[in-house]
C-alpha cells in the first residue's frame, strides 16, 4: 500500500460518509449489512476497502455510488446530501458524477468498444462531434485507441476492462468506483489495470473508490479499509505482499 | 444509438428470433385471412346500393308475388324504375357446381345494376334471344364458358332440362362486385310455366326498386308495403342493404365464432413473443442493471425493450401480410363458389398492423415492468 498522501488539500472531503445504517430484509427478519459507518475521503485520493465476502463492502460501494438508498445516516459526494435524492435525480447524479468499473467489464455486448464508451455520453448535450472526440481521447488513454470498432468478445479480458476504464472516466466523474476490477484479469493484465488507475488518480487526480479482495490491487491505493460485519476499521487485517 | 441497440437486441439470438418472426407471420397470416373471410360474407351487403330497395312476400322470400304489383310499384312517390326476377336454384351438371342464377327482366334489371358492365353488342345479343343468358367474367372462366356455349341447368325449384345460350359475360365495376352470378329472361322461364305449370305463372320472387333519391328509402317502402296491406301477398319492403344483412344474420353463430378464434390467435401469439422478450430480458438483466447504473431512466430501457417487441412484431406482421394476399388468392380460388368476392380489404390490412402493434406493446409489458422493478444492485449481482 502506497503511504498515506501527506500533502491533501485541506478542503472539505469529496466524500463524507456519516453514520451510515443499511440492512437488508428477508422475509421478516432485518439483516444488518452496515452499522453507523462514518469516513471521509478526500479528493484525489485511491480508496481500497477490503473485507471477507459478505462484509459489507460492496453495499457501502454501492450506496457512496447512488445505486442504493441508506436506511439511515448521510453521504454527501461534492457538497450533494445524495441520501435526499429521488430515484430520476439520483440517476441524473449518477450520470455526471459517478464512473463505474466492475469485476465482469460489464460492457454491452452488441455495442463496439467505441460505442460502449460513448453511451454515457448519450445522456448529455454533446453533439455527435463532440461525443466522438471524448471517446477517442478516452479510448486513446487506455491506449485502445485502433480497437475502437471491436466488439467486446472480439477483446482480451485485460483489453475490455480497459475499455470500461475508458467508458467510466469519458464523463469527466467526481468520483470512480471500482468493485473489484481485477477480480477476472490474469496477473499482468490485473496490473495493466491497476497501473491505469494508479494514472487516473495520480495524474488526472480523480477520486477513487475500489473494492477488493486482491492485496496486489490493495497495494496501489493511497488508503486502505477494511470492513467486517459491516463494521469499518482502519487497521489493515491483511498481509500486502510487497512485490507483485 | 436506440435504434441500433434495439435491433442487434432483436436478432442476438438469431434463431429464436426468426422463429418468433415466423410465429407472428402465420398468426397475422392467419388472423388476415379470417377477418378476409368475415369480409366475404358481407361482401353482398358493401356491395349494395343505397338506392335500391328488395321487396318480397312478407311471410317468406320462398312465397311468390303477382306480377301485378308491377305497375302499383311503379306508381308510388320516390320510385324510379322497377325490375323484378326469381331465384331459379339450377344445377349446373352436378349439384357440387354451385353458382347463383336467376330469371330477371334484362332491360330494367341492368338498368339498376349498372356496376355489371355488359359491352353493347353483348347487352343487344342478350336482350334479343329469349333463351339467352349473361354469366360473371369469374363464373364463366370456372366452367370454361365462351359466347355461343349452350349451357344446361336442371331445374330444382322449377323442375325439366333448361338450356341456355350464353349471349354475355359481364365484368364488375370494380373488385367489390360478384363475378360469379347468372342471369336468363324471366320471360323464358314465365312462358314454360304457363304451359307446364299456369298455376306458378305470372309470380315473382322479389322486386327490385330503383329509387330517385337514397334518403327517400323509408318512405318508399313504407309506401310500397301500405299498398298490399290487408291483401293475400303483402310485401316486405327493405332496403338492398338490410335485405343482404337478413341472410348474412343467419350464419352469425359461424362468423361470431370465426372472430372469436381469430382473437385467440392473437392471443396466443402476443404470449409466444411476450415470452420470447421476458427470456431476452431475463438473459440481459445485467446489461439493463448497467444501463440503470449509468443513469439510463426507466424511460429510455421501457423504450429499448418495447422497441425491440415492436421490432419483432412489425417484421412478422409485414411478413404476414406479404404473405396474405396470395394465400387469400389461392383460398379465393379454391372457395369462390361460396365466397364470390374474396380479396384482402384495407381494413384489414390495417387490423392486421393494429393487432401486430399490440401485441409488440402488450408482450413488451410484463418485462419492462420487471426491469423497471428490479434494484440495480440485484441486476447487477453483486450484493457483497
Amino acid at each position: 500500500m502506497k503511504e498515506q498522501r501527506s500533502n491533501l488539500p485541506s478542503k472539505p472531503p469529496v466524500i463524507r460518509i456519516t453514520d451510515l445504517v443499511k440492512s437488508y430484509r428477508r422475509g421478516s427478519q432485518s439483516i444488518p449489512v452496515l452499522e453507523h459507518i462514518s469516513l471521509d475521503i478526500e479528493e484525489g485520493e485511491f480508496l481500497a476497502l477490503m473485507g471477507p465476502s459478505g462484509s459489507g463492502k460492496s453495499t457501502l460501494l454501492n450506496l457512496i455510488a447512488g445505486l442504493d438508498q441508506v436506511d439511515s445516516g448521510s453521504i454527501r459526494v461534492d457538497g450533494a446530501e445524495i441520501t435526499d435524492f429521488s430515484e430520476m435525480a439520483l440517476a441524473a447524479w449518477r450520470a455526471g458524477h459517478v464512473g463505474f468499473i466492475f469485476q465482469f467489464y460489464n460492457l454491452i455486448p452488441v455495442l463496439t468498444a467505441f460505442e460502449n464508451v460513448e453511451l454515457p455520453l448519450m445522456l448529455t448535450n454533446l453533439s455527435k462531434k463532440a461525443r466522438k472526440a471524448h471517446v477517442a481521447t478516452a479510448l486513446s488513454m487506455v491506449n485502445l485507441q485502433d480497437r475502437m470498432d471491436h466488439y467486446p468478445r472480439q477483446l482480451s479480458g485485460g483489453q475490455q476492462q480497459r475499455v470500461a476504464i475508458a467508458r467510466a472516466v469519458v464523463t469527466d466523474p467526481t468520483i470512480l468506483v471500482a468493485d473489484e476490477p481485477t477480480g477476472d484479469l490474469d496477473r499482468y493484465s490485473a496490473e495493466d489495470v491497476l497501473h491505469l488507475m494508479d494514472e487516473l488518480c495520480g495524474k488526472l487526480g480523480k477520486t477513487i473508490v475500489m473494492v477488493t479482495h486482491d492485496p496486489r490491487a490493495a497495494r496501489k491505493a493511497h488508503t486502505l479499509k477494511y470492513l467486517e460485519k459491516g463494521v469499518l476499521t482502519d487497521a489493515p487485517q491483511i498481509a500486502v505482499p510487497e512485490r507483485i | 444509438m436506440l435504434l441500433k441497440l434495439l435491433f442487434r437486441n432483436a436478432f442476438r439470438h438469431r434463431l429464436r428470433t426468426l422463429l418468433t418472426i415466423g410465429g407472428i407471420a402465420v398468426a397475422i397470416l392467419a388472423f388476415g385471412l379470417l377477418r378476409t373471410v368475415i369480409s366475404a360474407w358481407y361482401a353482398g351487403v358493401d356491395a349494395s346500393s343505397a338506392s335500391r330497395l328488395v321487396t318480397r312476400n312478407a311471410i317468406s322470400l320462398i312465397f311468390p308475388l303477382p306480377l301485378s304489383y308491377k305497375e302499383k310499384i311503379r306508381s308510388v312517390d320516390g320510385v324510379r324504375l322497377v325490375s323484378y326476377g326469381n331465384w331459379f336454384g339450377g344445377v349446373y351438371i352436378d349439384e357440387k357446381n354451385f353458382f347463383a342464377n336467376f330469371a330477371v327482366e334484362p332491360g330494367s334489371y341492368f338498368s339498376l345494376y349498372s356496376e355489371f358492365l355488359l359491352s353493347d353488342d353483348e347487352s343487344a345479343a342478350f336482350f334479343r334471344e329469349r333463351k339467352a343468358c349473361v354469366a360473371g367474367r369469374k363464373l364463366a372462366r370456372r366452367f370454361g364458358w365462351k359466347i355461343g356455349d349452350t349451357i344446361p341447368l336442371r331445374g330444382t325449384i322449377f323442375p325439366g332440362n333448361w338450356n341456355f345460350v350464353l349471349r354475355g359475360i359481364y365484368q364488375g365495376k370494380d373488385k367489390t362486385i360478384d363475378e360469379n352470378q347468372f342471369f336468363f329472361h324471366w320471360e323464358y322461364l314465365n312462358e314454360t310455366l304457363r304451359k307446364t305449370m299456369p298455376r306458378r305463372a305470372d309470380q315473382v320472387g322479389f322486386y327490385m326498386i330503383g329509387l330517385k333519391r337514397p334518403d327517400q328509402a323509408a318512405a318508399t317502402a313504407e309506401a310500397v308495403d301500405g299498398l298490399f296491406r290487408n291483401s293475400y301477398a303483402e310485401t316486405l319492403t327493405e332496403t338492398e342493404k338490410a335485405f343482404q344483412m337478413s341472410f348474412v344474420s343467419m350464419s352469425e353463430a359461424i362468423i361470431t365464432v370465426i372472430l372469436l378464434v381469430s382473437y385467440v390467435i392473437i392471443v396466443i401469439i402476443m404470449a409466444v413473443v411476450a415470452n420470447t422478450m421476458a427470456m431476452s430480458v431475463r438473459e440481459r438483466m445485467g446489461e439493463y442493471a448497467v444501463f440503470k447504473t449509468l443513469g439510463f431512466g426507466r424511460g429510455y430501457l421501457a423504450a429499448l425493450i418495447i422497441g425491440e417487441s415492436l421490432t419483432l412484431t412489425a417484421l412478422g406482421g409485414l411478413l404476414g401480410i406479404g404473405l396474405t394476399f396470395p394465400t387469400a388468392r389461392a383460398f379465393g380460388r379454391a372457395v369462390g363458389q361460396f365466397f364470390p368476392v374474396f380479396r384482402v380489404s384495407a381494413d384489414t390490412i390495417l387490423l392486421d398492423v393494429a393487432a401486430a402493434a399490440i401485441v409488440g406493446v402488450v408482450a413488451a409489458v410484463i418485462p419492462v415492468w420487471r426491469i423497471v422493478q428490479v434494484r440495480i444492485a440485484e441486476g447487477l449481482g453483486r450484493i457483497g
